[in-house]
């Protein structure tokens, strides 16, 4: 323990060297900007910035590229809430009650909530990733095909409320989800699959985010432009210091929540593969299961708000965890961040925790000074995200549809995706005047691909036994605590109509 | 100007702040890139190409070489064959480059319908070779060299799960070579990417792998995997006690090429400008570092119809092993 | 149309999709190889099957009149709201058509006069700035902050010299 305070505090003195918290700082504000544009995330600011970091040591390197991941999280939040679209997959379930609070023109309070929501998330992330790192990256190890799967099926059966009244269509929703996600390459026989009229666009697969602009951008502003029939919609502001302190005082109704899910994020986050999205999915799907009021998520809910913001900045800390102590990168992002390691000729692996300390404590540190600084900067800007909200509408629309453009073109730089994006757009659109619900479409195709995948590996190494999936203690766990997250919402409705009799 | 100052101050500009700044053109040259070039990785983010491609980049960056900026752009589909296909499209473009691995001979055998052929590609220079080493746990006591490891490979049968990076990738073909030299067969598992790979080694979760030296080396130095055999012809000055396959008399020797290709008709000025470029990279001191560190095999310059000689050659070996295997051993159906 | 009539096209909608999709999976093993588990087309097979039953069983529930939609019957797009959303997609289809030939900026230009000025009926002043303060907002965050290139299509030489000042 008390080695552990004394590297921190070496770690963190690191982290106040002038040059090292310039980064930081200018790591942060970056990262907020990116994040905040719709189809670009914490993936493209670390990769586009990683260069720059040839220029300046490895330590004040990592720490910018830590601080724009950081500032990414957050910021990705902003355009989740403000626009409606998620910036990031890791900000979708954010949209679910961020948006329906910033039509109802509380999105300071949103947007608060987020951030000290993310504050919370890192910082509890950062405190456990102080303590723990070393018994949970054994624990990480533990984690074959199997556990992977059954993490998924938990991943699962936490949406289990997430969809609709009309039960076939919220199937139907899942399923296309599940179905687009198997467009591309098969891993297991290497084989491409459902390439339809050999376009060769389809050969990288559908990235989420064309389905989620697609979805949330181009359609949910379609749909918001024939609500409104194109009058200005004016939301009044109120930026009074008065008012902020209100929202912080809102606090209590959501710390719990945050907690949780900060905790939950940084497990799920810790697990190679798993990464901040379903973490953050997972983290909103328990909020609403275990919420004395799961009629309001979805209809503008702070903790719907709070829980996947808090669980998707702690994931991104645990992330880093397999990232350094087993090279394995837990997120696209971390893989990138892992790419400028070796190139700087720091080899993650189990022994840089004892061979480069001073390496690791800094970026320990820096994330402790990164998380304080971006919630700062954050809190300080957003009247002026609001002030988007005050645009005209048809101002604002277009402008919206542009970043939907570029922002689909940006992550695989083909216009085919765009076309896909419209196209989405539109079938959304008009499947949500029909009552379908679209976010189990949404959620389906993030983790479609990782539970297909680890179901089959599962099955090649068990020689096509099932049996493989209760034979194993981590992963009956996680199956067994699934089947209960179904019942319990059954049980619950069981017991309700009881009572009213007795 | 460094790309730091630019990345910032162009947001400031972007926000409104406002700021311009003006840098002088390059020094003429014949040929040389007008707009920013298009740096195509046939595979994923966070791999070994992908690795490559971006220390390549900033390097231009740093030692200012290029008038433009390279764009690092992955297109894993299909085993690259979107990759492939995209710059078959960009015939007689000036402005597009290629990092490649090994699919780029297998994926269009394996994929007949793609209508690719890499002999069109305008080959500008070779990087580096990879090298592949056998691995097993640590735990494994029983398992001490090749012969051992046979045996306990025989004694399992199907139950044996070799871990790889996918069917088609290098890995799989070399699994297939032993499957044949050695008559056993194993299951494949196929993950995705190199790291993976090796934390399911380390985790008991699978029982062998043929991983690049660069996935294994930090779980070796911490006691957690040892190398069996390596598949090169010599042995490596990293791994002086590592036998190499054919000291003991089994004929197996496989490399994983790392080059860079431009597309189809590119024109004769632009080729030689690229070749320069990567032949100054090649030599340069951090990319020679990172060589050794890497465990890549970095002696020999290969460059423009050398290395078109060396595709050939590459081509029709990748050719006749999955003739040899069979496909199907490859692709798992 | 009405709500009715919008749910039936697309129950028969999304079963057409559905067995174009499993006919499409048809094209790899889609049974249980053994001692592999199911085969690489197995997965999109089964799934778009259960696709297929979620809307036979939302074309069931439009025949007993099961859900609000199969009894509304009121307009599924009314005349204002198809010239609204009608105008909107028509304007974004252009834009990606004109991505093609004249490059995204120029086609960015067209799409935001358009619709500010002729949708949106906004003054002169508001349509110029916009029209222009857009493009000139993603070119600096795109081109030159992030070095991500938007296709310029015929339009790229034009850029030469920007690009001359900024790289």
């Amino acid at each position: 323990m008390e080695s552990i305070l004394l590297s921190l505090s070496g770690g963190l003195l690191e982290a106040f060297q002038p040059l090292n918290l310039l980064m930081i700082v200018i790591g942060c504000v970056v990262g907020l900007f990116i994040g905040a544009m719709p189809g670009l995330g914490s993936v493209n600011g670390v990769a586009i910035l990683l260069p720059i970091t040839f220029l300046v040591p490895p330590n004040a390197a990592i720490m910018f590229l830590a601080a724009i991941y950081y500032g990414a999280m957050y910021g990705g939040a902003i355009s989740s809430i403000t626009l409606g679209i998620p910036g990031a997959s890791t900000a979708v379930a954010t949209v679910f009650d961020g948006r329906p609070l910033a039509i109802a023109g509380k999105a300071d309070q949103a947007l608060t909530a987020a951030a000290i929501a993310s504050f919370v998330g890192g910082t509890v992330s950062v405190v456990l990733f102080t303590l723990f790192a070393p018994p949970l990256a054994d624990f990480a190890l533990r984690f074959g095909p199997p556990e992977e799967f059954a993490l998924m099926v938990l991943a699962f059966a936490t949406f289990i409320g997430l969809g609709g009244d009309d039960i076939p269509k919220t199937i139907f929703s899942i399923l296309i989800g599940l179905v687009l996600a198997t467009i591309g390459l098969d891993i297991i026989s290497g084989r491409p699959r459902l390439i339809f009229f050999d376009i060769s666009g389809f050969m990288h697969g559908i990235n989420f985010l064309v389905l989620a602009i697609g979805i949330y951008g181009i359609g949910e502003m379609l749909w918001t432009l024939e609500q409104t029939e194109g009058n200005v919609i004016v939301h009044k502001v109120n930026m009074s210091w008065r008012a902020f302190l209100t929202n912080l005082g809102h606090v209590k109704y959501y710390i719990k929540t945050t907690i949780l899910g900060s905790i939950l994020g940084y497990f799920v986050g810790t697990l190679p593969a798993a990464g901040a999205t379903p973490a953050s999915l997972m983290s909103y799907g328990l909020a609403k299961t275990f919420s004395k009021d799961p009629e309001s998520f979805g209809k503008g809910n702070v903790a719907g708000v709070a829980a996947p913001e808090a669980a998707n900045n702690a994931a991104s800390t645990g992330s880093m965890l397999p990232m350094i102590t087993l090279g394995i990168p837990g997120s696209p992002t971390t893989a990138i961040l892992l790419g400028g390691m070796i190139i700087w000729g720091l080899r993650p692996g189990p022994l840089l925790f004892t061979e480069h300390p001073d390496f690791v404590w800094g970026l320990i540190g820096s994330l402790y000074v990164a998380n304080a600084f971006t919630v700062l900067i954050n809190l300080a800007f957003i009247p002026l995200f609001v002030r988007v909200l005050t645009m005209p509408f048809t101002v604002l629309a277009p402008i919206i549809f542009v970043l939907c453009v570029v922002g689909g073109y940006a992550p695989s730089q083909t216009m085919h995706d765009v076309w896909l994006m419209l196209l989405f757009g539109v079938a959304g659109y008009l499947l949500r005047k029909l009552n379908y619900p679209v976010a189990p479409a949404v959620l389906a195709i993030v983790l479609g691909p990782l539970a297909e995948q680890s179901f089959r590996q599962s099955l090649l190494g068990s020689q096509g036994e099932v049996w493989i999936f209760f034979e194993r203690p981590i992963s009956a766990t996680c199956i067994a605590i699934a089947a209960a997250l179904v019942l319990y919402p059954v049980l619950r409705g069981l017991r309700k109509p009881a009572k009213a009799q007795a | 100007m460094n790309i730091a100052r630019r990345g910032i101050l162009a947001l400031a500009g972007a926000l409104g702040i406002g700021a311009m700044i003006a840098s002088a053109p390059g020094v003429a040259q014949d040929w040389e890139p007008k707009k920013p070039v298009e740096f195509i990785i046939m595979a994923g983010t966070g791999g070994g190409a992908d690795q490559i491609a971006r220390l390549l980049q900033g390097l231009i960056e740093k030692k200012d070489l290029s008038p433009r900026p390279f764009i690092p752009i992955n297109k894993p589909g299909g085993s690259g064959a979107e990759a492939l296909r995209y710059l078959q499209d960009k015939a007689g473009d000036d402005h597009v480059v290629l990092v490649t691995l090994n699919s780029f001979y297998t994926t269009p055998i394996i994929q007949q319908d793609l209508g690719v052929d890499i002999s069109n590609f305008t080959p500008i220079g070779r990087m580096a070779l990879d090298t592949f080493l056998l691995w097993v746990n640590t735990d494994r006591e029983d398992i001490t060299d090749l012969d051992s490891y046979v045996d306990a490979v025989k004694a399992a049968g199907m139950e044996w799960k070799v871990g790889g990076t996918g069917s088609g990738q290098e890995d799989s073909i070399l699994t297939a070579m032993m499957e044949k030299e050695f008559g056993y067969e194993v299951t494949y598992i196929p993950f995705p990417g190199g790291g993976t790979v090796a934390k399911n080694l380390v985790g008991n979760h699978i029982d062998s792998t043929v991983n690049n030296p660069a996935e294994q080396n930090e779980f070796m130095r911490a006691g957690n995997t040892k190398p069996l055999v390596q598949f090169t012809p010599e042995r490596m000055q990293s791994y002086p006690d590592v036998p190499t396959a054919q000291e003991l008399g089994h004929d197996i020797v496989y490399f994983m090429q790392r080059s860079i290709n431009g597309p189809p008709d590119m024109s004769p000025e632009a080729r030689d400008w690229y070749i320069n470029l990567f032949k100054t990279l090649f030599e340069s001191e951090e990319w020679q570092t990172f060589c050794v560190e890497d465990g890549l095999t970095c002696d020999e310059w290969v460059a423009g119809d050398d290395l078109a000689a060396f595709h050939a050659e590459q081509g029709k070996r990748h050719q006749e092993l999955i003739e040899s295997v069979g496909a199907a051993a490859i692709t798992g159906e | 149309m009405t709500v009715r009539t919008a749910e039936l096209v697309m129950a028969i909608a999304t079963m057409l999709i559905s067995i174009a999709i499993m006919w499409k999976s048809t094209e790899l093993s889609i049974g249980w190889v053994p001692q592999k588990g199911p085969g690489s087309g197995a997965w999109p097979f089964w799934l778009s099957t259960g696709m297929l039953l979620a809307s036979a069983a939302t074309l069931v529930r439009w025949f007993l009149r099961a859900t609000p939609e199969s009894r509304s019957e009121e307009t599924y797009i009314s005349r204002t709201a198809f010239y609204v959303v009608g105008v909107s997609v028509g304007a974004i289809l252009f834009l990606l058509i004109a991505t093609n030939f004249i490059g995204i900026y120029f086609a960015l230009l067209l799409f935001l006069f358009f619709y500010l000025r002729f949708v949106g009926r906004h003054s002169w002043t508001t349509t110029l700035s916009v029209t222009i303060g857009v493009p000139v907002f993603i070119f600096c965050m795109f081109e030159w902050a992030l070095t991500i290139p938007l296709p310029k299509a015929i339009s790229e030489p034009l850029f030469y010299p920007i690009y001359d000042l900024i790289y």
